[in-house]
């Protein structure tokens, strides 16, 4: 039974080309989509190379001054001697790095400009991250307090830079007319990983600003790491507790500040802060619910026209079910026959979504788009939109498949009249 | 084995009511090769239908094989069909997607054989009917006549006791109509199939053993 299922199946998909073309083409271009954005999303927000530690590290990124009297605001990452003065007296996280956000510095290889990205760096940011070292080592607290001007340069860099894979540790390189010796070469990140990704990375201490000026905004963003997630919890609320101590500073004569508050927080949570004011789990928890809301609706579009589509493909088709019907076929057997059709047509359509989707991920990851770009396949989305194809397709299979299966033959027969 | 008890039936629209069988009373024997004529609307096809359980009436009773058909459940109906009757239709009604084998297992595929069983069976019915060298063939790429064979080889495939044929050689010349009726004529002969067939063809009709005439739903011969 299942075999003659098939084989109508295939000969009812060849003979209507064009319904079949565009069936298929809303079934796999819209699991297209949502793996490829999901990839991205996973790319964002998920541990990958080198920050493997994300989903037991917080991040301190923001430090907010109000004066609320003039509603005046002033918002930007934290400084180092906010850094050295407080976060550094935490207790609980297993280890506290810091790094600038990357900013980006001319420097010259003979004749040739090359614009760079530049990240300033303490000791630990080589241990909360896990980078693969090609050549080198990276500095350490020994050469931050002897003050040496070491740097540490990806691949990419050293390639355009020296030359492809050439040795180039104990060279120097002259950055913003200052003269730096390399110490190690990594594999580069994508820059969409922003809080790691860098072209040059330098010892916070060669920075030429004055480290000691008592003030709480700053340029740099801080890693927390957890022995485990479950320390989440204790480590925010020792951070809350340093923000309760925190003097408030203020620069600007004309800006006098009454109230300061700063959040350790999950990467999603942070990157999330852009746009709500709610605490991590509650953003995690919208987030999630809108790209569930956005897939459900993203999917609902080709459902309906698969609804069409599939009541006017049986419609067509009352004869056969006429046919059918008058040498014995029961309304069951025809309802699980128009069934079948329409899972064979959604496992068709997300096997082309799958192809079409290792092609397209393979075409950005190595397009240069994104430098050192490595999306991924989320397989679970992946299935779950393959299931929800499935409850859509069946769902606008059943019921015409349910209506024809149940007209009288002779109507059946004259065409559903 | 068929009989027909005070059979109506009314076709009704929001504006108008018809009355396209009135008061049918009709026994077929088994072994039977009955012919019904009349002219065109007088209610022949619709008869043949609900003898053949694919239309319903509005009044009366069908027994067929002292069985009363109306209590039966869809499930019931459907495998009554599929055993007991076989139909032949003036349009042939194949599925033109599917190969002349595969039309003609049509109705084993609802029976518990297994597929060599089926291709058995539907090569037999194929060769009765002369079209063995036409099994992979696609409707479309039959004449008429062709395809009236394979609708008889499906409708024989299955063995049933009873086969109700619309006007099988009204799409055909007189050749290949004379060539269908001694089919047919063979099968109630030597099978003793019972066979009902709609025509409006005299010379058909008179090959048959009985003939009963409709006209404007009443049975009037």
């Amino acid at each position: 039974m299942l075999k003659n299922y098939l084989k109508i199946t295939f000969a009812v998909l060849k003979r209507r080309k064009f319904f079949t073309f565009i069936s298929l083409f809303g079934i796999s271009f819209t699991l297209l989509i949502l793996v490829v954005i999901t990839a991205f999303i996973d790319h964002l927000i998920s541990a990958g190379y080198p920050e493997i530690n994300r989903d037991r590290s917080l991040y301190i990124e923001k430090m907010m001054q109000q004066d609320t009297t003039q509603q005046g605001m002033q918002s930007s990452p934290v400084s180092l001697y906010f850094i050295h003065n407080y976060v550094l007296k935490m207790k609980t996280p297993e280890m506290i790095g810091y790094a600038t956000y990357p900013n980006t510095i001319n420097a010259y290889n003979n004749q040739n400009k090359l614009k760079l990205m530049y990240k300033y760096t303490d000791e630990n940011f080589w241990n909360i991250t896990n980078f693969d070292f090609l050549e080198g080592k990276p500095y350490t607290k020994q050469n931050i307090q002897n003050n040496d001007f070491v740097i540490v340069i990806n691949d990419d860099t050293r390639d355009k830079y020296f030359g492809k894979g050439v040795s180039v540790v104990g060279k120097t390189m002259e950055i913003d007319n200052v003269n730096y010796q390399i110490i190690g070469v990594v594999r580069g990140c994508p820059v969409t990983r922003i809080c790691v990704a860098s072209d040059v990375y330098l010892p916070y201490n060669t920075a030429k600003v004055d480290q000691t000026k008592q003030s709480l905004n700053g340029s740099y963003l801080v890693f927390l790491l957890a022995k485990d997630k479950k320390d989440f919890p204790v480590i925010k609320a020792e951070y809350q507790e340093i923000m309760k101590k925190v003097p408030l500073i203020s620069n600007d004569k004309w800006f006098k500040p009454n109230k300061a508050s700063s959040t350790a927080d999950t990467y999603v949570g942070s990157f999330l802060s852009q746009f709500t004011h709610s605490d991590g789990d509650t953003k995690k928890q919208y987030l999630y619910m809108a790209l569930i809301g956005f897939a459900l609706l993203f999917m609902s579009l080709p459902a309906i026209n698969l609804v069409n589509i599939n009541i006017s493909r049986i419609m067509e088709r009352a004869s056969e079910i006429g046919i059918r019907k008058a040498f014995g076929a029961s309304s069951k057997v025809l309802t699980y026959q128009f069934i079948t059709e329409n899972i064979i047509l959604t496992l068709i359509g997300g096997f082309i979504a799958l192809i079409l989707s290792v092609g397209v991920i393979y075409f950005i990851n190595n397009s240069g788009m994104i430098n050192y770009a490595d999306l991924t396949i989320n397989w679970k989305v992946f299935l779950v939109a393959i299931l929800v194809s499935l409850i859509f397709g069946l769902l606008s299979g059943v019921y015409p498949a349910w209506r024809m299966s149940r007209l009288q033959v002779v109507k059946a027969l004259k065409g559903g009249e | 084995m068929i009989k027909l008890k005070n059979i109506e039936k009314v076709y009704r629209t929001s504006t108008i009511e018809t009355l396209a069988l009135n008061a049918i009373n009709l026994e077929v024997g088994k072994g039977e090769f009955l012919s019904i004529m009349g002219p065109s609307g007088c209610g022949k096809s619709t008869l043949l239908n609900i003898m053949g359980l694919l239309d319903e009436p509005s009044k009366g009773e069908i027994i067929i094989n002292n069985e009363t058909i109306q209590d039966f459940s869809d499930k019931r109906l459907a495998h009554f069909r599929n055993q007991k009757l076989g139909f032949i239709f003036q349009s042939y009604h194949l599925i033109n997607d599917l190969p002349v084998l595969d039309n003609v297992e049509l109705p084993l595929l609802y029976r518990s054989a297994s597929a060599s069983e089926r291709t058995q069976l539907a090569t037999e019915a194929l060769q009765k009917v002369g079209l063995s060298n036409r099994m992979k063939h696609y409707p479309s790429q039959l004449s008429g006549g062709q395809k009236q064979r394979v609708a008889i080889a499906r409708a024989i495939v299955g063995r049933p006791e009873i086969i109700l044929a619309d006007e099988p050689t009204g799409n055909l010349d007189s050749a290949m109509g004379n060539e269908i009726m001694d089919i047919l004529i063979g099968l109630n002969k030597n099978d003793g199939t019972t066979i009902v067939m709609v025509t409006h063809d005299e010379n058909m009709a008179k090959k048959t053993n009985r003939l009963v005439r409709l006209f404007d739903g009443t049975q009037v011969l």
